[in-house]
This record gives C-alpha cells, structure tokens and sequence, in this order.
C-alpha cells in the first residue's frame, strides 16, 4: 500500500505529473548523468510525448530538469527562456520508436566541458521515470536511489572488486544491472545504493585497474 | 503494528481504539516511514500551505492556459457566490476547486490530491469549511490524514490513475476523500466517514476520462468544481442520518470492477467521448497544426 504523501501530494507543478513533473526529473537525471552544466541539448518525443507536449509544457518540463530546477519550482514554465539566457542551445524533434513507453524520450546533451550523454527514459505514471539507455548502454534507472555507475572493461572479477569496495565502506546494493557492447569490450554497470556513496569509495572504485570511469547520480 | 487495507478495516480500528481515523492514519505512516510524528505533521503542514497559496491565487486568476481552454472562471464564480442558487459556501469550495485546477492547468504549483487532474476537490472542501466554521489549520491538517487514508484503500483495491480507472478514479476518489474527511470534521463517528465516502463514490462511479487533446482541461477544471460540491452534499446526507445501502468497500470494489470494463477509448487516451467530438477535434488541429 502507498504512504499518505503518495496521496495527498507531491507537491508539483501542473498539469500534469506524468507529462510535467515526471518530464522534469527525465531532463535532471540527463543532466546528473551527463555531470556538469549542459550547453546543448536535443530531444526527441515518442508516442504521448511527441503529441501533447506543448500543451502539457513537457518541452518546458525537460528543458527545466536540464537546468536542474526540481518538479516544483515555479520557474519551469519559463525555462525556455532561462535556457536561452543561460546560453543552453536545445532543440525538440517528434520521433517514433518501435515498441518504447507512449512518454518516452531521448536526451541528447553536450556538456560546458566538452562531455556527452545520451540518455533514454520514460515518464511512467505519477511523476515516477525509469531511465532505460544511457550511452548505448541497457539500464533501468529510476533515480529513487543514488547510483554507482562504472564503464569498465568486460573482464572476469570487476563486478567482485567493486563490490569489495562497496562492502568495506558498508554501502548496501539494493538493486544492480551489468551491460555490455560486445564481449571483451567495455561494459557498463549500474548500482542503485541505499546510501549515496562518499568520494573515497569513487576514488577506490576509480583504482580498480579495468575501471575506465566511474561516476555517482544521487537520486532525485 | 497499525494496518489497514480496507475502509471496514480503518474504521473498526478506529472504533475500536476510540480514535478518529486520522489517528490511524497518522500511526501507520509514522511506522512505514520509521520518522516520528511531529515530523509527518510537518509535511502534511507544507502540503496545506502550497494548497492554500494555489486556491489564493485561483480566485484572482485571470491568466489563460497554453491551449486557450481554460482560465478565468473560477474568479467569475467567486465573485458572483452570494446571488447563486447554491449558497455561498458550496460556491467558494467551487470557485477554489475551480482556481486549483486552472492554477495546475497554467504551470503553477499544486499538490496532487490524490493527482493532478483532481487537485482541486479535496483542499477547497477544506478551505471551505474552514472559512465557514472558523477551524483551525491544525484541525484542517488532521482531517487530510483522513482523506489520505481514504485515498489509499481506493489505490489499494481500485485505482487513483485516470488511465487505469477513468475519472472515476480520480474525481471520484477525491471526492470520496473530501467527503470523509468533511464528515469528521463535523464530529461525525468513523462509520459516518465510511458512509459518506460511499455515497459520494458511488455517485461518481463510471465517471470516463475523456480529456479534449489529451490536456487536463476539459473537462477536468470545471469537473473539479463540480465534485466539490457533490462531496459536500454527500456529507451533509450522512450527516443528516441517510445511510448508502451498499457499504464502502462494495463500492470501491464496484468501482474497481467498472474500471476494468471501461475501454481503452475512456480512459486517458483522448480516443472517444468528449475528446472526439467536432469541437474538441478542431481544437486538438489547432494546437497541434503540425501532427
């Protein structure tokens, strides 16, 4: 059963949570995800989104996560413009995406320093997202929890020595998904934790020795 | 520990421990969510506040939403409250169920009670009362863990999702919470709080989600206003000793059986109903030229 604040609440801004709201926290998980202030973002709908989204302010909505602004900051209705002020170059096209979400999309963003992200995600009901493709890679994220995230090589023993450094420091796992390109490449994995991780455990995860990168995504 | 899923459960619980519902409510959640009292309270005070804020700013809204569809109307009904046939009470709780809802339809800030779609009903039937009765926000705050607790054997057994139930689920809930939580507020026993959510679900049931170009315009806004008064009246019967023949929890199992066989086309897609008549398909061409 649901809490009383899944009832009466969350606070947000309208109209609506699954085109508003959740589109808010699509665009700040590409923003966490991406790691640093975007100056170029393009965004392609699919299905509801695609239809409705000027009406429900998704384009907005997106453009506003992006920003970093929460689901109920009063500015979001604005963030077209604040985006321009702030120098973020974006563009919307409508797609269609065999068998995705009705509210799904894809969040193509350019970062100050030069760094990319490609996130796919969907808006799946009362503000509530599931972020399912970053970088090419399959995920399912959905920001509730702080993530670990590492692009490593595809080779025997990364996931235990990772863990390793999880288990010493007492972070507990609660939910984890490996994916991979191609056998022997590079390969992604994704922990969503019960407690964000503290920057000595990034900098160890960051030691392993077929670790290329990892990066942390607080929830949202 | 303390819980419930059915309204039989809530209120024989209740009764049982000679507390109001909202005490129930207010003891699971400090279990589920391990925080202590006074720090629930506190939240359910933050959402009061932004509920407040959104009704001040709906009856003096005169700005229109993106579409054009809606804005205005909740100041019209306000300011003409006392020469209606209603009454001037059950004209403010529309008027402010009226003003929440243009509020969300234009970006502003709203709590979903129990969504977006149906913001308005609950917190103008409270304001309402509040205003008529001279009740304290303290009072008012309790009588919202009631209707959350309401709303949350509706999501339980039935459905709070337009796309899943139709507005039934979404109006109709609501109205159901504001009408429960009315009930107790006027010192009605937790049986009385049951039979007034019955009656005014029970009412609703059917209700289709059927929304002009998929927006949560029309006809929500004024639906919203509508269901405020329909709680109300649902109070006051109970209140004035009529009882629903079938019991609440047949009810919102009817209403969850009636969710289930309603098509596709009726709930949430803008694929029949209103949503495809001649206007509502002129008005979805010139939002979207494009599509």
């Amino acid at each position: 059963m649901h809490g009383v604040f899944d009832i009466v609440g969350p606070v947000m801004i309208g109209p609506s949570s699954s085109h508003t709201a959740g589109a808010v926290r699509l665009g700040l998980m590409a923003r966490k995800i991406l790691g640093e202030p975007a100056v170029k973002a393009e965004i392609n709908l699919h299905g509801s989104f695609a239809q409705t989204y000027r009406g429900h302010g998704t384009d907005k909505a997106l453009i506003a996560g992006i920003l970093g602004f929460s689901p109920e900051d009063e500015r979001i209705r604005d963030a077209l413009m604040l985006a321009q002020q702030q120098g973020l170059d974006f563009s919307f096209q409508t797609v269609n995406l065999e068998g995705a979400h009705p509210n799904t999309a894809v969040i193509y963003l350019v970062g100050a320093t030069g760094r990319v992200a490609r996130v796919r995600g969907a808006s799946v009901g009362g503000g509530n997202i599931l972020i399912t493709n970053i970088d090419g890679y399959s995920v399912e994220l959905t920001g509730q929890y702080p993530a670990l995230i590492t692009i490593h090589r595809d080779r025997p023993g990364v996931i235990t020595q990772v863990t390793q450094i999880l288990s010493r420091y007492e972070v507990n796992i609660a939910f984890m998904r490996v994916s991979r390109q191609n056998r022997g490449e590079t390969a992604m994995m994704i922990m969503e934790l019960d407690d964000q991780p503290a920057d000595e455990v990034m900098e160890e995860c960051r030691e392993v020795y077929e670790v290329e990168n990892a990066f942390t995504i607080p929830a949202i | 520990m303390i819980n419930f899923n059915t309204m039989g459960e809530l209120i024989a619980m209740a009764e049982e421990k000679e507390l109001p519902i909202h005490e129930i409510v207010i003891a699971r959640e400090m279990h589920v969510s391990q925080r202590p009292r006074a720090a629930i309270i506190e939240l359910m005070q933050q959402n009061w506040a932004v509920m407040q804020a959104s009704i001040k700013r709906g009856i003096k809204n005169t700005e229109h939403s993106v579409s054009g569809l809606t804005g205005g109307d909740s100041k019209k009904l306000f300011a003409g409250k006392e020469k209606g046939y209603l009454g001037t009470q059950a004209l403010a709780a529309a008027a402010y169920a009226v003003g929440i809802s243009e509020v969300n339809a234009v970006m502003g800030r709203i709590v979903a009670c129990p969504t977006a779609g149906s913001c308005g009903i609950v917190p103008a039937a409270l304001y309402a009362a509040r205003e008529e009765r001279k009740l304290s926000d303290e009072v008012i705050i309790k009588a919202l863990f009631t209707a959350a607790g309401i709303g949350m054997v509706v999501d339980q057994n039935a459905s709070i999702a337009g796309a899943e139930g139709g507005c039934q689920a979404e109006c109709g809930t609501a109205a159901g919470m504001a009408a429960g939580a009315l009930v107790e507020l006027a010192g009605g026993t937790p049986s009385m709080v049951g039979n007034a959510c019955a009656l005014s679900i029970k009412n609703l049931l059917g209700l289709v989600c059927d929304p002009v170009a998929g927006l949560v315009e029309v006809p929500c806004v004024k639906r919203n206003g509508f269901a405020v008064v329909e709680a109300m009246l649902a109070a006051d019967m109970t209140l004035a000793g009529i009882r629903s023949v079938i019991p609440v929890d047949e009810v919102i199992d009817a209403m969850n059986r009636i969710g289930k066989s309603l098509p596709k086309s009726l709930r949430e897609t803008s694929e029949g109903g209103l949503a495809t008549t001649p206007t509502a398909k002129a008005v979805e061409r010139r939002i979207y030229p494009d599509s």
